[in-house]
């Protein structure tokens, strides 16, 4: 079912966002203002090796001071509790919250020390004497791949979690018919989301009730699920309370080994336990940095530009633990030839261990680092036949007729207008004048590049991924809930059964059960249940929520609608088709004097039981569980699989230049074409658009989790991993566009991503557009200054003359 | 360690170690948790308060150090209980935010850039906000909310018609 489009009460309107006044008073509720009676404080003893056996832990003299309740090591932890789960087959990779014998990374958390507070566990935590026998490490992932580096899990016997080639038509044929080729190598840094909250968490055991509480900054499917497997508890025995605001997390906010960690220490000790990491804690040891990907890519392509085969070699440095982080190749499968009429594919996908810090899923979950790469190659193309970049985007589209279009690895795109939406974007931005500009810049001795970048981001996220990578993987569910319930006074109360990020999914249900019961969705009340009186909810991955919360919220009051007029025509003694709603009024068109108002159908419901239809339940109460639309299916044994079901599309370009003597890149104009089908909410939308381009600002320019070759990280502090401030964010113009998706309610498609899909591919571009005077290309992001200014330096020392005299 | 703290207009007095930061005192002792802790290191400005009508760190800041200072968090900035100051309306009209989690901070130092400039350029607010770090929206729809309210401030007690 769907709603009628393009006749909309509340949706696509811009209406506030109902979040946000608690957050401009100061009245969040986030995971450190929640404070527990008797609650006691964790502090972390960190690995200062990259790889070492742990041959001691001295604990005495920690023990000995007033107000320290507890030094925790891993060997009591990891026997009192199941490993964290491991996404693939590799069951010798095993992870503990605290490093078991042998610690695998520089900043891994090997003691735990609890007090009466964290300034106490801290002074403990440096009490604790712990002796290591360093052991041969590896950094990059390269040399990981390797059979003789060192095996981080030695019980695994290599540092290859996955290495597996897919090739979907005919490659070789398409390779061989190709009258021109090329090849390209570049590399994804080592980034993340770093929301300026780092993870926190507060667990509560109550022995008496036998329920374990937890408030948590979380943003995880299965989160209860984990912990109730970690701590051999059944399920209804852990009690998520998912009212807790998060403060940012873009998918990394999955703290799943601290929450073991407090949740085996508040049962240990029959107290609350709370671990709220320091920035510190978070960068080296809260295993949340993101994709490191080297790219190795082979294009077949004919005289005119149009690409028939791609050869894409991409392997993951995941750090020292598998994770989740090795699906984040699976999922660009969904999108392995973006918004491109590429015939045929190959992919080799390939994680490594190393002695690193953890990955978690990160905005996109991997393919940001795969756009980069697949726009670099419609690039390389263009410089090779020396035609315009564009041109050659515009060549290899998919084109609007051709929706649903189904790429190589078995996903049908929905719907789109990829030329379309490029036509408003060259006229908006006078795209002619900004070449004009850069070759004025250039003139005036500057280098100068026009950047341009096409994106998909995929929506309505699934787990399609684990069963492709993961045979013995079969999960295809992939649900969302909402519940919504009439009280006995009439008012709305609607329910949503996950943790939110700022995405404002409040007033998501609250606008999309307006407009679909034609009440004012400010008069509706949100609330986001715990999770022992909860409905399933895969929580918000993968662009999902507009979709799936959105889809949900939908079909469950229009149940509720259906309820009501059934109500209605049964007390007024004529048939269901008989009645029109209007703003919650039941008419008959037969007989408009004939009608029931919304105050009458709820006093029926809720007091006047012998009005009721026969064997209809008292009350007035809806629910809906929703699967992601297009999917549920296996992968087909030749490993063919719909990954996410909607495809918003987004088209970047950029005016970048480059002051040749220090390095240092300047925006000159930005603007993006966005196009995510029905806007829900413009105000959400915009600033999830802005702010993710911010985020691939970041990712391109500024942030990265360096280590050095004794495989210390350098950058743990905001001093020196660098985050985009108001100064390093240009002012972006946008351009929309609305191709409705045909499979979701609204025709809404997923936005949480798409900045930062397209910002580092289109800033790469610019850049090396920029450099192309100079005869050189930059082939790896992050792109600071000092690497700029160094490669410049060296190209004009090659050439043996100044650009500016 | 006795200490008289002036928060928000009330006296406090309250015995806090030499060593606790403003940001902890103000949030565990007072549990005036409107301020944040982000980086605990003086970059991110999440943990902004205003003393003595300057925007300041307070995770870089003792305790002990603000006596005799006016401080004012963000739970001093609201009007009255259920309502808002015209530059909280305004971040809430143009949606200045995401996660919340940065917004108390972002919010003071626009405060105090308003209380001496009423008509800030782009650059200005750009400067103001720059040492508090949002992850979330790419600041856009915040350097909009700081100048709507400039411009609603401006326009105060003016009759209608009148140009601001």
């Amino acid at each position: 079912m769907s709603a009628a489009k393009g006749k909309f009460r509340y949706i696509s309107s811009d209406r506030r966002v109902l979040e946000d006044r608690r957050f401009v008073v100061g009245k969040g509720n986030f995971v450190a203002d929640i404070v527990r009676p008797n609650m006691k404080h964790v502090a972390v003893v960190f690995s200062p090796h990259p790889a070492a056996r742990i041959v001691n832990i001295d604990a005495s003299e920690a023990l000995k001071m007033a107000g320290v309740h507890y030094v925790l090591t891993g060997d009591e932890l990891a026997a009192a509790t199941q490993p964290m789960p491991n996404g693939m087959p590799t069951p010798e990779v095993k992870r503990y919250p605290l490093a078991v014998g042998q610690a695998r990374y520089v900043g891994e958390w090997v003691v735990a020390v609890v007090a009466d507070t964290r300034a106490l566990a801290e002074d403990a935590a440096e009490k604790v004497k712990v002796e290591y026998e360093p052991l041969p490490f590896v950094v990059d992932g390269k040399e990981a791949f390797k059979k003789e580096s060192p095996p981080v899990h030695p019980a695994h016997g290599s540092n290859i979690l996955l290495d597996k080639t897919f090739v979907w038509g005919d490659v070789e044929g398409d390779f061989a018919a190709s009258p021109r080729k090329l090849s390209f190598s570049q590399k994804w840094g080592r980034s993340s989301t770093v929301p300026i909250e780092t993870f926190g968490v507060i667990a509560e055991w109550d022995a008496w009730r036998e329920v374990l509480d937890v408030w948590a900054s979380i943003q995880m499917p299965k989160y209860a699920d984990q912990i109730a497997t970690a701590m051999r508890l059944p399920m209804n025995a852990v009690r998520v309370h998912q009212d807790v605001d998060v403060g940012g997390s873009y998918g990394v906010k999955r703290g799943i080994k601290q929450t073991v960690l407090v949740c085996y220490l508040s049962k240990k000790l029959n107290v609350p336990v709370r671990l709220i990491e320091d920035r510190l804690d978070n960068m080296r040891g809260g295993d949340a940095h993101g994709p490191e990907r080297n790219f190795d890519v082979e294009l077949a392509f004919d005289d005119n530009g149009i690409i028939r085969s791609m050869k894409m070699d991409a392997l993951d440095n995941v750090g020292a633990y598998a994770g989740r982080s090795p699906f984040q190749l699976g999922k660009p499968i969904g999108a392995i030839v973006g918004p491109y009429k590429i015939k045929s594919v190959q992919y080799r996908a390939m994680a490594v261990t190393s002695n690193k810090t953890v990955q978690e899923a990160v905005r996109a979950f991997g393919q940001s680092p795969t756009n980069y790469t697949i726009e670099r190659a419609l690039d390389e193309v263009a410089w090779a036949l020396n035609l315009d970049r564009l041109e050659v985007r515009r060549r290899n589209f998919i084109q609007p007729h051709e929706f649903p279009y189904l790429i190589p690895s078995g996903t049908s795109y929905d719907s789109g207008n990829y030329p379309g939406l490029v036509d408003k974007v060259v006229k908006q931005v006078d795209l002619d004048a900004l070449y004009a500009e850069r070759d004025r810049l250039r003139a005036e001795g500057l280098l100068a590049g026009v950047g341009i970048a096409s994106c998909l981001e995929p929506s309505g996220g699934n787990s399609a991924f684990e069963p492709l990578l993961n045979r013995q993987n079969k999960t295809t569910t992939w649900m969302d809930s909402c519940r919504i319930a009439v009280d006995a006074l009439g008012t709305v109360t609607a329910t949503m059964h996950t943790t939110s990020a700022g995405q404002g999914h409040e007033t998501l249900v609250a606008t999309v059960v307006g407009e679909a019961l034609e009440i004012d969705p400010e008069k509706i009340r949100i609330s986001r249940a715990h999770t022992l009186d909860v409905m399933p909810s895969n929580s918000p991955v993968g662009s999902r929520m507009a979709i799936m919360l959105g889809g949900a919220a939908f079909h469950a009051a229009n149940k509720l609608k259906r309820k009501m007029m059934t109500i209605a025509a049964h007390d007024l003694g004529v048939p269901l088709e008989d009645l029109v709603w209007d703003e919650g009024t039941m008419t008959s068109k037969k007989n408009p004097e004939q009608k029931r108002t919304w105050n009458e159908v709820v006093l029926i419901a809720h007091r006047h039981f012998y009005r009721m239809p026969e064997d209809m339940e008292p009350g007035l109460t809806a629910q809906h569980v929703m699967q992601v639309p297009n999917g549920g299916k296996l992968p087909t044994d030749d490993d063919r699989i719909q990954m996410y079901p909607c495809f918003s599309f987004e088209f970047h370009v950029v005016l970048m230049s480059i002051d040749p003597d220090i390095g240092k890149p300047v925006f000159r104009r930005y603007m993006i074409g966005h196009d995510c089908g029905t806007v829900i909410n413009p105000k959400i939308v915009h600033g999830m658009t802005i702010g993710g381009i911010a985020h691939g600002i970041g990712a391109a320019l500024l942030e990265e989790f360096a280590y050095d070759d004794e495989g210390q990280l350098l950058t743990q502090s905001f001093m020196d991993y660098l985050l985009p401030s108001a100064h390093e964010v240009p002012k972006i113009e946008t351009v929309h566009q609305v191709t409705p998706s045909p499979l979701t309610v609204f025709g809404q498609k997923g936005s949480g991503e798409s900045g930062y899909l397209g910002a580092p591919a289109v800033i790469s571009s610019a850049v090396n557009d920029a450099l192309h005077p100079l005869g050189i290309k930059m082939n790896s992001l992050p792109l600071k200054i000092t690497k700029l200014g160094d490669a410049i330096a060296e190209a004009r020392a090659k050439a043996g003359k100044e650009m500016k005299q | 360690m006795r200490t008289e703290l002036n928060v928000n207009g009330q006296l406090h007095v309250l015995d806090v170690e030499p060593r606790k930061t403003l940001v902890d005192c103000l949030r565990e002792d007072l549990r005036l948790v409107g301020a944040h802790t982000g980086c605990e290191h003086g970059v991110c400005g999440a943990c902004t308060v205003i003393v003595d009508g300057t925007p300041v760190r307070s995770c870089l800041m003792f305790a002990v150090q603000a006596e005799g200072s006016e401080i004012i968090t963000i739970e001093g900035v609201a009007p009255a209980p259920g309502e808002l100051s015209i530059l909280q309306d305004a971040f809430c009209e143009t949606h200045g935010m995401q996660c919340g989690f940065c917004t108390p901070g972002m919010i003071l130092a626009a405060h105090a850039l308003l209380r001496d400039n009423l008509e800030p350029t782009r650059e200005d607010i750009v400067e103001a906000i720059s040492g508090n770090i949002c992850r979330c929206t790419g600041y856009d729809q915040i350097v909009e909310a700081i100048s709507l309210a400039a411009r609603r401030m401006r326009g105060r007690n003016m009759p209608d018609g009148v140009p601001a």
